[in-house]
């Protein structure tokens, strides 16, 4: 596995998120607190790549986001949806390094970085 | 092997039978078969009259073929059984199938009298029962202007409702000198009759109807009276009655009652032992009974007796008493209504003013309630039901229990505590007070929506509704809960309690007011309700920074998210009003970007399918041509509607697009509980549509007529007046206040028609606060509207020359790749998003994909 930069940890706004490309995936990154978190950005309820722009929240104290299309929640350590127990979501490694995020990939260095 | 058993007829009852059975796993036991005459499987006869407003045929089904086909029940619907040959316990029907019974049910329930009036059968004449005869009612309607409903019982009131909601001018011809005979005194009935006249109903009483008559092409024109009146009529709805079917039992000799009605046991068998009969078709002790949980009652008497249980129930007659609200009357009547016990007395209470009238029949001694009529204000009918059935000994200053108090709070001595524990809440599944409060507690019910899925209690008539919701507070408030109107689980405040202190605290961003009024970090539920009341009472822009993480996604990007990611753009057009140059721009924006464009219903233009990375420039090239956001993604002021008035139209009265177009602009970017539209129409024609609106106003040769609190969408509610003949000025005044009423008191995402109707005292409240100052707030509310007015800012263009929040429009922050999922396909000339079925889902790698939700 390699680390891809992202962007910096300052570029996204306290309790949001932004879509990244990582080797022709798309993955949704949020920073929470002083934490930053990596799940796939596809919505598999409305089938669009959409998550980075769901509400950041909690439900009793797990961090989740809400789908920005019919609100479905997602764990985000995990990816578990919160709604409907027999979906989950890929998530990433991710990291915040010197104040860059970067996430994990296994995927052969690819032409979508910069 | 098992028997067979055949219900005949599928109506509530019929079903009720069949789910009552199935419950005690009949199917063991007995082929269970059902045959129904009507194309439908069981549907909601008693919540009939909804398919005319919100509820489709589907909504009212109580039975479905995959549920019965689960049920192992074998149906055949649209085939009447025509005979029952008991010697060899055969039945025939309609289509020609002979079948063996072990035992036979009949659920044929009852069907609308039609009195031997001359031209009875005339094209136009129409009966109340059924969906197919509601059908056939909407459709001929459609050509109509007049209705008349003969009957004025409980359906002809109902009936006479539906016609006016298909918008008939509707009449009543009632026999009796007034309406609900049967369940009503003189008094009561003047009263009803005055309240329902009030409402444009037109109502007939002692008349008797001698004829219909028709035109050449023979529909109904109209009737002629005994008293030598007419009345002339385009439709003709019965409604005078109904006669039990009791025919198939009468041709296979079975024992019926002295008035018809298949004559029943308390088990609910007939004359001949294998054959039961229940529902409306069914008498016992010579009664018919008209009602759905009478039936529900011998339904489960005759489940037990055909299951052999060892208690099985009985049924030992019924209590009649009712309570309905007609055309938004409400009346009830229950136990000896008429006082016709003997020695009894009555103590009654009418108050012209508030249009009410009460009664109470008490016995000799004065220690029990017997019965009672209660018009035009049926809250204690509940609680006064329960105390006639449950015998509970009356407080010694009974007339308190219907007297009004003067502090406003509930009248004297009523609460669900005085009920014994044996008092039957739920009449239709035969629950006692006892069994549904245990269930709160045991099961720890919170809603009444638990308590329907857990006890079935208010899941046939739900008259027994307001009963479970008063039990359940009461039983909340012993265990020390309250029902609560939080927001979520982050705040435990109400939406309105929320303003109040954000208001008064002077709080504001998110993170101000979760650490004064909440915990933890907040949803996708608390942040956007936040951020609307920051932004009603602080008019911040909402994508400065501490605002931005609470916008959902539509606010997040000033656009309208689609179902593919993409979004639409919808600059405002004010009043409807564009210039042709500026058509122009809007056409050349969207041919360059290959945008999908179409007319809105608010009058305007929408612009579909723009990439998030595209919103900028789109934007700048229209706010460069003049135009300004137009709100369409926010719970904001979307459009106000306007007719043409006199600028152009022949019949205006006042300048309609221009005082439309004044009004848009004041309020425009205004945030609000749920979205805000208003229209302006130049005269009474109403061309634009006022009365549908949050707030309309209808000009008149004086000014205009400012209605409020309408709206269109998922339940229709016409806007009501409140105020006449008012300057420019004025209504300008009034609406500030109005508006900025709703904003503080509203719940999230509740629009102003249903806030109205929660409001205590409803338009007359609103009418005080917003014309009389009652509350002494008129002045802060005009001066919060000033605030907000002064600090607006069209959002796109603030945005355009902010370089940090344009930052946040692109897919990805790490390429300038758009998102390659975005596929359209051309249809009638413009781009669409593809559906799925026309291109393979891009799905990623390690993705479970499980639903087709679309
Ligand atoms: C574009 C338009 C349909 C059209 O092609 O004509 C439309 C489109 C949408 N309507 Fe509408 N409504 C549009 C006029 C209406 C009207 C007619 C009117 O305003 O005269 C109504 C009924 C009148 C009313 O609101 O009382 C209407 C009742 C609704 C409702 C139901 C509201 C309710 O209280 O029941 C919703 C759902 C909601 O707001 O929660 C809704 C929600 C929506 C949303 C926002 C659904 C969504 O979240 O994606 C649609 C997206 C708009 C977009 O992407 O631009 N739309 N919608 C109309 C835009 C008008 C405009 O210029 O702004
Ligand atoms: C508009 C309206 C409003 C009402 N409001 C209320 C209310 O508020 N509260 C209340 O308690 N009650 C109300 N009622 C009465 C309530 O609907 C009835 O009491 C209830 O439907 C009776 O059920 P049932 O099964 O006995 O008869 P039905 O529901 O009439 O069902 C009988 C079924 O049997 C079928 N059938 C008849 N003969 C045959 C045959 N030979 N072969 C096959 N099928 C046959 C019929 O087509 C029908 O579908 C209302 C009724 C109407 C019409
Ligand atoms: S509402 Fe009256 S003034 Fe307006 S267009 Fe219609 S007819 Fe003309
Ligand atoms: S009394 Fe009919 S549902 Fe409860």
């Amino acid at each position: 596995m390699r680390w891809v930069e992202i962007c910096l940890f300052d570029d996204i706004l306290p309790d949001t998120g932004v879509a990244a490309l990582v080797g022709g995936e798309q993955v949704a990154i949020f920073r929470a607190g002083d934490d930053v978190f990596a799940i796939s950005n596809y919505d598999p309820f409305s089938q669009a790549y959409v998550l980075a722009r769901g509400i950041v929240g909690d439900k009793h104290g797990v961090l989740k986001v809400a789908s920005p299309i019919y609100k479905h929640s997602f764990d985000l350590q995990t990816g578990q949806c919160l709604d409907n127990p027999a979906v989950s979501l890929p998530t990433y490694p991710v990291q915040v390094s010197a104040g860059v995020v970067q996430v994990g990939t296994n995927a052969p260095v690819s032409p979508d970085a910069r | 092997m098992r028997e067979t058993l055949i219900i005949v007829g599928n109506g509530m009852v019929g079903h009720k039978f069949i789910e009552l059975m199935v419950e005690r796993g009949a199917a063991n036991r007995y082929d269970v078969v059902v045959f129904g005459e009507e194309t439908r499987l069981a549907y909601d006869r008693v919540h009939l009259s909804d398919y005319f407003s919100d509820r489709s045929a589907d909504d009212l089904a109580l039975a479905t073929p995959d549920l019965y086909r689960a049920w192992d029940v074998r149906f055949f619907t649209h085939d009447r059984v025509q005979s029952i040959q008991r010697d060899d316990q055969t039945l025939t029907t309609a289509s020609g199938q002979t079948l063996h019974y072990d035992k036979l049910v009949l659920a044929t329930g009852s069907s609308a009298f039609v009195p031997p009036i001359e031209g009875r059968g005339a094209v136009g004449t129409f009966v109340y029962r059924t969906l197919n005869d509601l059908d056939a009612i909407r459709a001929y309607a459609q050509h109509a202007k007049t209705g008349v409903v003969i009957g004025g019982g409980l359906l002809g009131l109902e009936c006479a409702n539906a016609l006016k909601l298909l918008g008939l001018e509707t009449h009543v011809v009632e026999f009796a000198p007034r309406l609900m005979p049967v369940q009503i005194d003189e008094q009561g009935g003047k009263l009803l009759r005055a309240k329902i006249e009030a409402l444009g109903v037109r109502v007939h009483v002692s008349k008797t109807t001698t004829a219909i008559v028709p035109g050449e092409d023979g529909r109904v024109e109209q009737l002629t009276f005994a008293d030598g009146g007419t009345l002339p009529t385009d439709l003709v709805v019965f409604s005078a009655g109904i006669r039990p079917r009791d025919e198939l039992a009468r041709t296979a000799g079975l024992t019926l009652g002295e008035r018809g009605g298949i004559a029943i046991s308390a088990t609910g068998q007939t004359s001949d032992p294998n054959i039961y009969a229940i529902g409306e078709c069914a008498a016992f002790d010579g009664k018919v009974y008209g009602l759905v949980a009478p039936g529900y009652q011998m339904a489960a008497a005759a489940a037990d007796s055909l299951m052999g249980a060892a208690q099985p129930a009985c049924f030992e007659g019924a209590d009649l008493s009712t309570k309905l609200k007609l055309l938004g009357v409400d009346v009830a009547s229950f136990g000896d209504a008429f006082a016709t016990t003997a020695g009894s007395r009555e103590i009654s209470f009418s108050d012209h003013v508030a249009g009410t009238y009460k009664k109470l029949v008490i016995d000799k001694r004065g220690k029990h309630l017997l019965g009672g009529i209660l018009v035009g204000d049926a809250s204690a009918y509940d609680i006064l039901h329960q105390m006639v059935q449950a015998q509970v000994v009356l407080p010694p200053h009974p007339e308190d229990l219907i007297l009004p108090t003067r502090s406003g709070a509930a009248s004297g001595g009523l609460g669900v505590d005085v009920l014994p524990e044996s008092a039957k809440v739920c009449s239709c599944e035969n629950l006692s007070k006892g069994a549904v409060c245990g269930a709160i507690r045991t099961h720890n019910l919170t809603t009444v929506g638990d308590i329907k899925a857990c006890t079935k209690a208010g899941t046939g008539c739900g008259g027994c509704v307001p009963m479970l919701n008063d039990l359940l507070k009461a039983e909340m408030k012993k265990a020390g809960k309250t029902i609560t109107n939080h927001i979520c689980e982050h705040f435990a405040f109400s939406r309105q309690e929320l303003f109040h202190r954000v208001k008064v605290q002077g709080l504001r961003t998110f993170g101000e007011v979760i650490q004064a009024c909440g915990s933890s970090r907040g949803c996708e539920i608390c942040k956007p309700v936040v951020a609307s009341v920051l932004a009603s009472i602080w008019n911040d822009h909402i994508l400065d920074k501490p605002h931005a993480p609470l916008q959902d996604s539509n606010d997040y990007f000033m656009a309208n998210i689609q179902r593919d990611g993409t979004y639409s753009v919808v600059p405002r057009v004010a009043g409807g009003e564009i210039t042709p140059d500026k058509l122009i721009v809007i056409g050349q924006v969207a041919k360059d970007f290959g945008l999908y464009v179409k007319i809105t219903g608010g009058q305007r233009i929408d612009l579909f399918g723009a990439r998030v990375d595209q919103l900028p420039t789109i934007w700048a090239r229209l706010v460069e041509a003049g135009f300004e956001s137009g709100h369409a993604y926010g719970k904001a002021l979307r459009t106000v509607k306007s007719c043409v008035g006199t600028t152009w139209c022949r019949y205006g009265q006042q300048d309609s697009v221009g005082f439309a177009i004044a009004v848009e602009n004041r309020y425009k970017g205004l945030r609000a509980p749920h979205k805000l539209k208003g229209a302006v129409s130049g005269c009474t024609r109403e061309c634009a549509e006022a009365q549908s609106k949050d707030f309309g106003l209808i000009a008149t040769e004086k000014g205009y007529n400012l209605y409020v609190c309408g709206n269109g969408g998922v339940k229709p509610q016409h806007a009501q007046l409140l105020a006449e003949d008012l300057t420019e000025e004025q209504a300008v005044r009034y609406l500030d206040r109005f508006l900025m009423f709703y904003i503080r008191t509203a719940d999230r995402l509740q629009r102003t028609a249903p806030w109205l109707n929660n409001l205590d005292g409803g338009i007359d409240y609103l009418k005080q606060v917003v014309i009389d100052d009652s509350l002494g707030i008129a002045e802060e509310l005009e001066r919060d509207m000033a605030a907000v007015v002064g600090t607006y800012q069209c959002e796109w263009r603030t945005t355009l020359g902010d370089e940090e929040k344009l930052k946040r429009f692109r897919h990805f922050v790490n390429s300038d790749a758009t998102d390659p999922n975005i596929v359209t396909v051309e249809e009638r000339g413009q781009k669409r998003p593809a559906y799925s079925s026309e291109r393979e889902p891009l799905v990623p790698a390690g993705f479970i994909p499980v639903m087709d939700i679309s």
